[in-house]
């Protein structure tokens, strides 16, 4: 029925077209299909800050667990006492006593020299009248286990014993407050991350309803020539996905690159409890993941909201 | 030449359409297509004809009534089917509805893309077809490109390069010379010889007269006139009067 035989110029057309429509492929079929406008770009500031909330999260976790690894099994023993012969002597008696405790892996005495050198930012450099003020001796003890109130109250117990004027703290205790507003400040992280997403969904929601609208005629023909659902929602998912992709690279580069600064400038300040939160390869890896499962969200979306609308036309 | 028959292709039985809430565009509309069959429909503008082709291309649910089509009620089908039996519809449609963005290739090779012909088989009867209508050598302009007319071919060549089991075709000759008009027609004509069952919309009635086994269906007011039941009860028809 249909007649054949073309010029060499057709053929050699017809082959570059036939590479161009394979390299095109279904994408050919919308030519508005790419969200793009702004879309790589809102991607990419929601990556960004995903990535900073995301490593300030990782990053207190991380401090908090060194602390907490740290401070796990410590125990504080001060002797309140006037009189310094007396004060060092009930030190020396805890310590003795403390090492002799079963479950008691280390106990010492601090030197007075480590003892100033502590409360030298509170107090200054004492000198004259001021060196006069008593100050507590300490002793620091390290338990194989962490410091429940049982083992705690066995301790004060034995400890008074020997040095009636001994108070005896864990340390994990002081530094509770501070673990209640870093776990505040870990949900402040995780939130944001959670309002990233929704952020980025709702935008890839408005640039799939934009781009479907302006290619509903063409969605129209192409599902009366017998498209289905599925291949049109594919259109739009690898668009979605490429848009996500690029805006995800980029967004990656620039949140990295502000965590790399951030990190820089805390270290620099050589506070334990800062340089404690140095990020791991473990952390590393899952800032690296935000971009992937970005584009995934974004694909995810644009896949369900391509099918939503297409369920309304016949 | 063949004398199968088959069973109907399409059956309309008292479907009625309206639009919101205006009075109804089609009333009572019943008749059955037999496959191999060539229809004409017409009717004043404003009848209805365009309505009806719409439902018969699955573009259109019906008001009331019930259809059924290659077998299946086309009405609680569901979704999810609808594309393989738009599969074997080819629409030339009046308006042309070409993709504005795609070559006069690619619109044509669409519903082949759109049924997962792969791209290394669609390129010589695309090329066949669009030489067959007289484009070859537009073959890469795109619709705003070209005449009315050359869009009209494009859509034509879209419609039957599938060769579909029925093609339905709104005034597919309107913006045509009338050689290219014949031309055309004995297009339809071949692909019903083939088998396909041709519904052709047209209020040219020199046409009628050039397809001498045509069935007529006339419209009028959103009411298919059918004084004999030739169309709801036709005569049993041979499928394929050979190619």
């Amino acid at each position: 029925m249909m007649a054949a035989g073309h010029t060499a110029g057709q053929t050699a057309g017809l082959g570059r077209r036939r590479r161009s429509a394979a390299m095109a492929g279904e994408a050919a079929l919308l030519a508005q299909a790419r969200l793009s406008g702004p879309m790589p770009w809102v991607v990419a500031i929601m990556v960004a800050l995903t990535v900073i909330a995301a490593a300030a999260g990782l990053s207190l976790t991380n401090t908090t667990r060194a602390a907490a690894d740290a401070l796990a099994g410590g125990v504080t023993v001060q002797i309140v006492e006037a009189d310094p012969v007396e004060r060092a002597r009930q030190a020396d008696a805890v310590a003795r006593a403390l090492a002799a405790t079963p479950g008691v892996t280390q106990a010492y005495v601090v030197s007075q020299d480590e003892v100033e050198r502590l409360i030298e930012p509170w107090l200054g450099a004492r000198s004259g009248e001021a060196a006069a003020i008593p100050v507590p001796a300490l002793v620091d003890a390290r338990l194989r286990d962490a410091v429940t109130p049982e083992v705690l109250g066995g301790l004060r117990r034995s400890v008074r014993l020997v040095a009636p004027a001994a108070r005896v703290d864990a340390q994990s205790g002081w530094l509770q407050p501070v673990f209640a507003a870093i776990a505040s400040m870990q949900w402040l992280a995780a939130a944001l991350v959670a309002v990233l997403a929704l952020g980025l969904t709702a935008s890839v929601l408005l640039a799939v309803r934009n781009a479907l609208g302006a290619n509903r005629a063409t969605i129209e023909i192409v599902h009366l020539l017998g498209a289905t659902d599925a291949q049109i929602a594919r259109i739009f998912q690898r668009s979605a996905g490429f848009d996500a992709a690029v805006g995800g690279a980029f967004g990656l580069a620039a949140g990295l690159a502000a965590v790399l600064v951030l990190g820089h400038r805390f270290a620099s300040l050589g506070a334990g409890l800062v340089a404690s939160g140095v990020l791991g390869w473990a952390d590393w890896g899952v800032l690296v993941m935000i971009p992937v499962a970005g584009v995934v969200l974004t694909m995810l979306t644009a896949r369900v909201a391509v099918m939503r609308t297409l369920v309304r036309m016949l | 030449m063949t004398s199968a028959t088959e069973g109907e292709i399409v059956q309309f039985d008292n479907v009625g359409l309206r639009y919101g809430t205006e009075r109804e565009v089609l009333s009572d509309v019943s008749f059955t297509l037999y496959p191999g069959s060539f229809y004409f429909l017409t009717g004043a503008s404003g009848a209805g004809k365009t309505s009806l082709l719409k439902l018969l291309y699955l573009a259109q649910r019906p008001s009331r009534g019930a259809i059924r089509m290659f077998g299946g009620d086309a009405i609680t089908m569901p979704r999810d089917r609808l594309p393989l039996l738009r599969r074997r519809l080819g629409v030339v449609f009046q308006d042309f509805r070409l993709v504005p963005h795609l070559s006069a290739f690619d619109n044509v090779a669409l519903p082949l893309r759109v049924a997962g012909v792969a791209e290394r088989d669609l390129a010589r009867p695309v090329a066949d077809m669009l030489e067959w209508v007289g484009l070859s050598d537009r073959i890469n302009a795109i619709p705003a490109q070209l005449s009315g007319g050359e869009q009209q071919r494009v859509g034509i060549a879209r419609a039957v390069i599938g060769r579909p089991d029925m093609l339905v075709a709104d005034e597919p000759t309107g913006n045509v010379d009338p050689d290219m008009a014949v031309k055309l027609l004995r297009l339809f004509e071949s692909l019903n010889r083939l088998g396909t069952t041709v519904v052709v919309a047209t209020h040219d009635v020199h046409l009628l007269k050039k397809v001498p086994d045509s069935l007529i269906m006339r419209l009028d007011q959103g009411r298919l006139s059918d004084p004999t039941g030739a169309l709801r009860y036709p005569p049993r028809r041979p499928v394929a009067r050979g190619a």
